[in-house]
């Protein structure tokens, strides 16, 4: 995907730039903003620094940890079908907690098992509902459909589809509820921002907003 | 929106209070571990340096280019009309795809309008409220095996459209 974004930029940008007649600014564009990438690193390296050495301190003290079993209730609100124990809510948990205190590199490998284990659980489920062929049959005396038909939507919904689960964990890291935006206000730092932690609390409101119209829309298709 | 600039001004110290203050209390050696921290988070930035040059090279060819002004012209008084300066257009659309990219484009808003221009804040705020639609996305099913992604597309094109409503909006009172 970056591949072809990048590759676009660069190419649609130099033929542009050629038929405006804009090639010498070109090279300058293209040379000041390699060495603005370089000192833009510097002013992230404290900024990151900083929370980062936070963010240890926060995990040895186990506030981390403390804070993953606090949102338990909320898990439970957003998937009520995920049994108590599956493994899968402790890899949400961990992802979403993440999430919140923008620990990036945190948030991919705790969301990947959780995807992993959702996907188990939706197996285990395919094959229960096989194992019941007494609710099959009841089914098919209702006349909801055919025998066939039947197979076919449970092997699908077993195996390729998403479960309703996976839509509401990938929509809910989509709108991303995030605590402090770190790496705008280190972007703002470095471009001479009056005060670059002005935008913590609106963001806070925006990301809450967006988080609050998924968690609506989550629970209305999940009904 | 007063309160809010209050909130912003005190989330930071408060935060570092609270971290440092309940590390102290847990018996953590406060100090250390905030080295080994601050050093993983060195390492993060030297990770991504490259990434910046390689995207913000591209994003200066296109601007000098001139093909943002191009855009500008073309779509900028129908956005205008909703609160959303031309130069915003790309960002929204890029930001799909990949943040990285996004990057690239809102540094580019920042040095050409200011970070605390109406773009600026908006473009601040946008970038705080939600994440890359299709990496996610894609990501996340194949460690899955699911290639029916049902109603998971709609609600996080939803989820961004109320992350940008909501920041045209918060923008527009700073």
């Amino acid at each position: 995907m970056l591949n072809y974004i990048w590759a676009g930029m660069i190419l649609l940008g130099v033929i542009y730039g050629v038929c405006t007649g804009q090639m010498s600014a070109l090279t300058g564009g293209a040379l000041d903003s390699a060495r603005e990438a370089v000192s833009l690193c510097i002013t992230m390296a404290g900024v990151m620094a900083l929370w980062m050495g936070l963010m240890e301190i926060a995990q040895e003290s186990g506030m981390i940890t403390k804070m993953t079993k606090g949102i338990r209730p909320f898990l439970k609100f957003m998937f009520p079908r995920l049994p108590e124990d599956h493994p899968a809510g402790e890899y949400i948990a961990t992802n979403l907690i993440a999430n919140v205190l923008g620990l990036g590199w945190a948030c991919t490998p705790a969301g990947l098992k959780a995807m992993e284990q959702l996907a188990e659980l939706e197996r285990q489920r395919a094959e229960e509902k096989m194992a019941q062929p007494v609710d099959r049959q009841l089914r098919l005396r209702a006349g909801q459909r055919s025998e066939k038909e039947f197979e076919k939507r449970r092997c699908g919904s077993g195996i390729t589809a998403a479960s309703n689960e996976m839509c509401t964990f990938l929509i809910l890291n989509v709108s991303s509820l995030q605590l402090i935006p770190v790496n705008m206000i280190a972007y703002r730092s470095q471009y001479g921002s009056a005060n670059p932690a002005v935008i913590i609390a609106p963001a806070l409101v925006a990301t809450l907003f967006s988080t609050i119209i998924s968690i609506i829309y989550c629970k209305w298709k999940d009904r | 929106m007063n309160a809010l600039t209050h909130v912003s001004d005190i989330m930071i110290p408060m935060i570092i209070f609270w971290i440092v203050g309940y590390g102290m209390v847990s018996g953590v050696k406060v100090y250390e571990t905030f080295l080994k921290g601050a050093k993983e988070g060195l390492r993060i930035v030297v990770e991504i340096l490259p990434t910046l040059v390689g995207l913000m090279m591209a994003v200066g060819i296109l601007r000098t280019s001139g093909f943002f002004e191009l855009l500008g012209r073309l779509i900028g008084p129908a956005t205008q009309a909703v609160g959303l300066p031309a130069q915003l257009i790309p960002l929204l659309i890029v930001k799909m795809f990949s943040s990285s990219a996004a990057t690239g484009l809102v540094l580019d808003i920042f040095k050409t309008c200011g970070t605390d221009s109406y773009a600026g804040m908006l473009t601040s705020i946008l970038m705080s409220c939600t994440e890359t639609i299709f990496y996610t996305m894609s990501v996340y099913f194949l460690a899955a095996k699911v290639t029916k992604t049902r109603y998971t597309l709609p609600g996080a094109l939803l989820a961004t459209l109320a992350g940008t409503v909501a920041s045209i909006f918060l923008a527009g009172k700073m």
